[in-house]
């Protein structure tokens, strides 16, 4: 495997790899000195065409972890603003010595074009569009294992606006390959137009479907991509489908609340609801940085 | 050592030609060690037993019982994986093989170093950076079961199992049942 584009790139066995290896980068984190000598040598560049907090700070941070040396690129400050195309972007970045980039952009499929531009580094898919994110969908499966002990067996519900979120597809492939059921929770106006050929069931009603899941992957409603207008109002959308205190309660005891962040508070996660301790949205952003670290380990070290 | 060059990632399955220790031969042998560590430490004050991914993690333990016995001391024991650590990272497939779980801040402590095979000493060299991301111990002391020669790096063992002439390509083994040497295929 050269490249990290999609989860479908990693089947089972990959993704469990990729779980495993995060497990020694995790312990890596609670060290004193919290960084090794693993990938000293090698350079990583961000290349954000879409803006982004915790992905990229997490990924730049990995790379740092991991003793690379980090190059960051956002094109709302380059030379894309006087016109420059991706290509030559990417021939640029990569002429400077480059192993490897992370590469996020509001269109789908900009990271697979982007892989067969190169000529030596890897590419890692850091969220394209409304297509996948799939290291967001690798530390959510990392992060429910290390609390639920597994993921085989579980029955996760995908709650939200499924049709913008690149998040939901790729935990759909993730979690299916590791042996959960994934259930899509949203109104009709957040599904994809067809859902044929996907592995999973569908439901309208929050509160009958929430006491017997295991995992609740709540989405964001993406108001940049223009969600707002698929509900008839924002307060409508949480009446129905917010996890609201009301609607925690009806959870099982054992049961996690997951969020990709950056979280609409009062949306689709109540505050309250948000600092719950099933809550588990800051253990995902600390479990990020080493799943993270294990995939760039496994494509510029490892044995991807 | 021998343990990873063994991996299956190499190809080829071991093939034993001779047995060189019994089991009894190695925890004899295991247990002069243990004296010999006490000897020069004079006592056991600041000693730790840190036992190699994966091979020297139970004669660790083992090391640490001995101590016991003979000391009446419970000595700390942790577990180091070197993969982060290695040269040969982006030469040949590496993966962690197993846990690191060091006992605390090791400065001012010396450690003793577990390993079941000393070959290159290339794991070794990994292992003494690692440890040094743990604090600064003030001595680190290295036990082997068996020393293979063929040194590529300037490092020693301070505590020996057996010393046992190898040729390059043959492996040595280190098991519950004692140690073997034999060849790939």
């Amino acid at each position: 495997m050269t490249h990290l584009l999609s989860i479908a790139d990693l089947g089972r066995e990959g993704i469990e790899e990729v779980l495993r290896v995060a497990e020694a980068f995790a312990e890596v984190e609670s060290r004193p000195v919290r960084k090794v000598p693993t990938l000293r040598g090698k350079a990583i560049a961000t290349l954000f065409f879409e803006d982004s907090t915790r992905t990229r700070l997490s990924f730049e941070t990995a790379a740092k972890r991991l003793s690379a040396d980090v190059l960051s690129f956002s094109a709302a400050s380059s030379s894309v603003k006087k016109g420059e195309s991706i290509r030559d972007t990417v021939e640029t970045i990569e002429a400077m010595g480059m192993d490897a980039l992370v590469v996020r952009h509001a269109s789908a499929g900009v990271p697979v074009q982007v892989s067969r531009w190169v000529r030596r580094c890897k590419v890692v898919n850091g969220g394209d569009g409304w297509h996948e994110h799939p290291t967001q969908a690798l530390l959510d499966c990392f992060t429910v294992r290390q609390v639920r002990g597994g993921v085989e067996g579980l029955r996760v519900l995908v709650v939200g606006d499924v049709l913008h979120s690149r998040v939901a597809r790729s935990q759909v492939l993730a979690y299916r390959a590791l042996g959960a059921s994934v259930t899509l929770v949203a109104p009709w106006s957040l599904l994809p137009p067809s859902l044929e050929g996907w592995p999973v069931e569908v439901a309208e009603d929050l509160d009958a479907a929430l006491p017997g899941a295991d995992v609740v992957s709540l989405l964001r409603l993406q108001a940049e991509r223009g969600s707002g207008a698929f509900v008839p109002s924002l307060r409508e959308y949480t009446a129905r489908f917010g996890l609201t205190a009301r609607r925690a309660a009806l959870l099982a005891p054992d049961a996690v609340v997951t969020h990709p962040g950056p979280m609409n508070r009062g949306v689709e996660i109540a505050s309250d609801v948000a600092d719950l301790p099933q809550s588990l949205v800051t253990r995902q952003v600390a479990n990020g940085v080493a799943v993270r670290m294990a995939v760039l380990f496994l494509l510029l070290g490892g044995a991807m | 050592m021998a343990e990873r060059e063994r991996s299956h990632t190499r190809g080829g399955s071991f093939t034993p030609r001779a047995h060189v220790l019994s089991a009894a031969d190695v925890q004899r042998a295991l247990v002069r060690m243990a004296h010999e560590v006490a000897e020069r430490n004079r006592g056991l004050d600041d000693v730790v037993i840190v036992g190699l991914q994966t091979g020297g993690v139970p004669l660790a333990r083992r090391m640490a019982e001995a101590l016991h016995d003979a000391e009446h001391v419970e000595v700390p024991v942790g577990t180091l994986d070197v993969a982060f650590y290695r040269d040969d990272i982006g030469l040949r497939p590496v993966l962690p093989e197993a846990v690191t779980e060091i006992p605390g801040d090791l400065t001012g402590k010396v450690v003793v170093l577990v390993d079941d095979v000393l070959f290159t000493g290339r794991t070794v060299r990994a292992a003494l950076h690692a440890l040094s991301d743990f604090g600064r111990a003030r001595a680190v002391q290295l036990a082997v079961m068996v020393d293979r020669g063929h040194r590529e790096l300037p490092i020693r063992p301070d505590y020996v199992g057996k010393n046992l002439p190898t040729r390059r390509a043959e492996m040595v083994d280190v098991s519950a049942d004692g140690v073997t040497i034999g060849v790939l295929g």
